[in-house]
C-alpha cells in the first residue's frame, strides 16, 4: 500500500475525530460566559443552574478534546518529518504559541471553574469560564494561523532547502487567516447554540427540569439566529471570496467548474463527475457565482482545465463536502428562525415537531465543521503547502507501511472506544438532567 | 551567549516544568494502582483533578517550542521513535480521559477500569521518558549525509538494558516525587502510608541514580568529559546532593511542602545535570559522535525564528506562571471531597 496514501489516512482520521471536541468547547464555554455572567449579575438561581449542568458537559467535552489534541502535536514530527523540516522555522512558532498563550489558560482555568465554585467569589469564577471562552478562542486562532499559512503561504523565504520566516506578523495574518478564523469561530459559536438548543429541547419534552431548560433555550435561539446568519454573511461570504482570488483551483472544485467562462453559473446542486469531466443534473443560476466572487456578474472565473492536470485537487468530494456545508448552514438560518418566530410567539415551547427537530439536529453543526474542513484540506491537494510543497514530498521516510498500519488500527480502535464510552456518559448526564428543580428566582 | 544556546536552555525550562508538574500527577497515578481503598484512590486522583490538565500543557508546549527552536530534532527523533512515541500517545490518551470516564461512570467496576486507565496511562509514560533519555544519551544511530539525515533505529533497540534501567530511575523518581506531592493532599491514615512510600522510594532512588551514573560511564563515556573542570557542572551537582539529603529529613519532621521542594529541585538537577553534559548537542549520533550528532546549532530554526519566539516566551511564560500559582493557591491543602469531585 502507499505509504503516503497511508499517512494521509492517519492523519484525517486523528484530526477529524479530534476535530468534533474543539469547536462544541468553544460554542458551549461562550455560552456558558452568558450563562453565568446573567447567574452572577443579577443573582439568578436559575441562570446558575444552566451553568452548573453545562459546565459539567464542558468537562467531558474538554477532555476528549486534549486527550486526542495531544496526538495532533506531535504527529507532524513522527509522520511528516519531511514536512516538519521544510516549514519547522515558520509552522511551529503558532504551535507554541497555542501552547503558551490559549491552552495553558484553557486547562488552567477550566480547573479552577469546575472545581473551584465554593471556594472563589462569583466575580472570579465567572471570570475562570470567560477565560476558557477566551482561551479556546485564541487557541483556535493560532491552530488556524498554522493551518492558513499551509493554504496562503506569506513572509517566508525559500532558502536552505526550507522555508526561512522573513516576517512575522505577514505570516501570522498572511491572506486566510482572519477569513478561516471568523467563519471557523462563528462555526463553533453555531455548534454550541445547537448544543445547548437541542439539550433544552429534550429536557422540555422529557419533562425534566424544565424551568432550567426553558430559560437555556430561549438563550440558545436568540444566540444561534445570530451566529447562523452571521456564518454565511459576512463571514462565509469573505472567505469564499478569498479562495477564489488566493486558491482558484480550490475555488473551480468546489464550485463544480470544469471550464473558464465569464458569468459563471452558481451550482446550487448537481452531481460531479471526472470521466467526462461535468456536472451531472445541475441546477444553475446563471451570472451569480461570478457575482459572488468578484462583485460583478460578467467576471471571468477560471475553470479546473485552466490548470495543469496534476495541481488541481479531487473534484468529487470538495464539491460535495463544499455544497453540503452550505446546505447546512442555509438549514441552520431556517431553523433558527422558525424558532425565533415562535418564541416571539410565545408557542415556541408547545413546538414538539421542532424541540425534536432540535434535538436530532445536536450533530449536524459538527457535520457542518467537519464537511468545511474536508472541502478546505482536500481543496488545497496535491499541496501540503500550497504551490511550495506537494504532500507527497512530506510524509516521513523512515516509518514504513507495516508501522503505518499498526499505528491507523491502534488510533482507530483506541477512538471507536473514547467515541463510544464518550457518548454513553453524555447521553446518561444529559438524561439525568439538572441537579436540583430551583423554585422562580 | 547566542540565541541558540538561550533556546537549548528555555527547551530545558519547558522539560523541567513539565516533570515537576506533570511529574507528580505520573507519580499519583502509580500510586492509584497501589491504593486499594476507594475512598483514598478519590483522595488521590482528587488531588491532581483540578490541576493535571494545566501540567500537561508543559508537555504540548515544550513539543512545539521543540518544532519552532529545533525543527530537525523534533522531525528526527519523532519519527525516528516511531512506535514508541505511538505507545506514549496511547497511554496518556488514556490517562486524559480517564478523570472524566471515571467521573460519570456509576458502577464500582466501571469505575475500576477508568482507575487502571489512569494508574497504567501513568505508569507508562513515567517509565518510557526514562528510556527515551537513556537511548539519547547512549546516542542514536543517526548520520547526517549531505545534509539529509539516515536512521537505523529500531523499536527494538530502543528497549535495550541501559535504557531501561534509566526508565525504572525516572519510574521511580516520578512516584516518590508523587507521593511526596500527596503528604500535603492527604490526612491522617493514608498520609503515614504515603510518607513511608516516600521514604522506601527515596532509598530506591538513591540507590538507582547511582547504579545509573555508573553505568552511564560505560554506555556513553562521551558525557563525562571535561565535566569536572565546569563550575555549573559543581553548582547543579551540590544542589543535586542536598536535596537528595533534605527530602527525608523534611518528611521525617512534617514539613512537605518542604519535601516537595525538595524532590522539584532534584528533578530540575537531574535534568540539568543531563542537559549540561549534553551541551551543546541535542541528540548525540552513536556512528560518528563529532560529524553526525544533531546540535543546537545544526538542527535549529533560523535567527529571526529564534528571535520571534523569545519575544513569545518572554511574554507568555511569565503569564502562565502567574495565573498558575494562583489557581494552586486557591486549591492548596488536604483534599475534601465535594458534589463537585471526581
Amino acid at each position: 500500500m502507499d505509504p503516503v496514501l497511508l499517512a494521509r489516512f492517519q492523519f484525517a482520521m486523528t484530526v477529524g475525530f479530534h476535530f468534533i471536541f474543539p469547536p462544541l468547547t468553544i460554542g458551549i464555554a461562550w455560552m456558558l460566559v452568558i450563562f453565568e455572567g446573567i447567574g452572577w449579575k443579577k443573582n439568578n438561581a436559575v441562570y446558575t443552574e444552566i451553568g452548573k449542568f453545562f459546565g459539567k458537559i464542558l468537562g467531558l467535552i474538554f477532555a476528549v478534546g486534549v486527550a486526542t489534541g495531544i496526538v495532533m502535536e506531535f504527529q507532524f514530527g513522527t509522520n511528516w518529518a519531511e514536512y516538519s523540516k521544510f516549514v519547522g522555522d515558520i509552522f511551529g512558532a503558532p504551535l507554541a504559541a497555542e501552547g503558551l498563550f490559549a491552552f495553558f489558560l484553557e486547562s488552567t482555568f477550566l480547573g479552577l471553574y469546575i472545581f473551584g465554585r465554593d471556594k472563589v467569589s462569583k466575580g472570579v469564577h465567572w471570570f475562570s469560564i470567560f477565560m476558557v471562552a477566551v482561551g479556546s478562542t485564541i487557541s483556535a486562532f493560532w491552530i488556524l494561523v498554522a493551518n492558513s499559512w499551509q493554504q496562503t503561504p506569506a513572509g517566508f523565504i525559500l532558502r536552505n532547502g526550507r522555508a526561512e520566516l522573513t516576517d512575522f506578523w505577514t505570516a501570522v495574518f498572511n491572506p486566510s487567516t482572519l477569513p478561516r478564523f471568523f467563519h471557523t469561530l462563528d462555526a463553533a459559536l453555531i455548534a454550541g447554540a445547537f448544543f445547548v438548543a437541542g439539550v433544552s429541547a429534550y429536557l422540555i419534552l422529557k419533562n425534566k427540569g424544565v424551568q432550567v431548560a426553558k430559560t437555556a433555550l430561549r438563550v440558545a435561539v436568540v444566540f444561534g439566529l445570530i451566529v447562523s446568519l452571521l456564518e454565511v454573511f459576512p463571514f462565509g461570504h469573505e472567505h469564499a471570496k478569498q479562495v477564489a482570488e488566493t486558491q482558484p483551483e480550490k475555488f473551480a472544485a468546489t464550485q463544480g467548474l470544469y471550464t473558464t467562462q465569464e458569468g459563471a453559473p452558481a451550482a446550487i446542486f448537481a452531481f460531479p463527475t471526472n470521466h467526462p469531466p461535468k456536472l451531472l443534473f445541475p441546477i444553475e443560476i446563471p451570472g451569480v457565482l461570478s457575482w459572488l466572487a468578484f462583485g460583478d456578474s460578467k467576471a471571468v472565473i477560471k475553470g479546473i482545465n485552466a490548470f495543469p492536470p496534476d495541481e488541481v485537487p479531487p473534484l468529487f468530494l470538495t464539491f460535495v463536502s463544499y455544497h453540503n456545508m452550505v446546505i447546512l448552514g442555509m438549514y441552520f438560518i431556517f431553523i433558527m428562525a422558525v424558532a425565533a418566530f415562535f418564541l416571539y410567539k410565545k408557542t415556541l415551547f408547545d413546538k414538539k415537531l421542532l424541540l425534536r427537530i432540535f434535538v436530532w439536529s445536536i450533530p449536524l453543526p459538527v457535520i457542518a465543521t467537519q464537511l468545511g474542513w474536508i472541502a478546505a484540506e482536500v481543496g488545497r491537494q496535491p499541496w501540503i503547502v500550497y504551490g511550495l510543497l506537494k504532500t507527497k514530498d512530506a510524509v516521513s521516510f523512515t516509518v514504513g507501511t507495516g508501522e503505518l498500519i499498526f499505528s491507523i488500527i491502534l488510533f482507530g480502535l483506541i477512538y471507536l472506544l473514547l467515541g463510544s464510552v464518550f457518548l454513553v456518559l453524555l447521553i446518561k448526564k444529559i438524561k439525568t438532567g439538572p441537579d436540583t428543580i430551583v423554585k422562580e428566582a | 551567549m547566542d540565541l541558540n544556546i538561550i533556546w537549548f536552555l528555555l527547551v530545558g525550562v519547558l522539560v523541567i516544568g513539565y516533570a515537576i508538574l506533570d511529574g507528580f500527577d505520573l507519580g499519583v497515578g502509580v500510586i492509584q494502582l497501589f491504593t486499594k481503598n476507594e475512598n483514598e484512590r478519590r483522595v488521590n486522583i482528587n488531588s491532581i483533578g483540578p490541576v493535571w490538565d494545566g501540567n500537561e500543557v508543559w508537555l504540548l508546549t515544550g513539543g512545539g517550542a521543540l518544532f519552532a527552536a529545533f525543527p530537525i530534532v523534533y522531525a528526527t527523533v519523532f519519527s525516528g521513535f516511531y512506535l514508541a512515541f505511538m505507545l506514549l500517545l496511547t497511554f496518556l490518551i488514556f490517562r486524559a480521559v480517564s478523570f472524566e470516564f471515571r467521573k460519570y461512570s456509576e458502577t464500582a467496576k466501571a469505575k475500576q477500569i477508568w482507575d487502571y486507565s489512569f494508574a497504567i496511562g501513568s505508569l507508562g509514560p513515567a517509565l518510557l521518558y526514562g528510556v527515551a533519555i537513556g537511548n539519547i544519551m547512549r546516542g542514536v544511530p543517526i548520520q547526517i549525509i549531505e545534509g539529509k539525515i539516515v536512521n537505523e533505529i529500531s523499536f527494538l533497540g530502543l528497549l535495550n538494558p541501559y535504557a531501561l534501567l534509566i526508565g525504572i530511575l525516572s519510574l521511580v523518581m516520578f512516584t516518590m516525587h508523587g507521593a511526596i506531592y500527596l503528604t500535603m493532599k492527604t490526612e491522617d491514615k493514608q498520609r503515614h502510608k504515603l510518607i513511608k512510600w516516600a521514604n522506601s522510594l527515596w532509598i530506591a532512588l538513591v540507590v538507582l541514580y547511582f547504579v545509573s551514573t555508573v553505568a552511564t560511564m560505560f554506555a556513553a563515556p562521551f558525557l563525562f568529559v571535561g565535566i569536572l573542570k565546569n563550575p555549573i557542572f559543581w553548582v547543579l551537582f551540590i544542589l543535586l546532593l542536598a536535596s537528595f539529603i533534605y527530602v527525608p529529613v523534611a518528611l521525617k519532621s512534617g514539613k512537605f511542602g518542604h519535601a516537595f521542594i525538595a524532590s522539584s529541585t532534584l528533578i530540575s538537577m537531574m535534568i540539568g545535570l543531563f542537559a549540561l553534559s549534553l551541551f551543546p548537542r541535542l541528540v548525540p549520533s552513536s556512528v560518528d559522535l563529532n560529524l553526525h550528532s544533531l546540535t543546537i546549532y545544526n538542527a535549529s530554526s533560523s535567527q529571526t525564528t529564534l528571535e520571534t519566539m523569545l519575544i513569545i516566551a518572554l511574554i507568555g511564560v511569565p503569564l502562565v506562571l502567574i495565573y498558575t500559582i494562583f489557581v494552586y493557591r486557591v486549591f492548596r491543602g488536604p483534599v475534601k471531597i465535594t458534589k463537585e469531585s471526581y
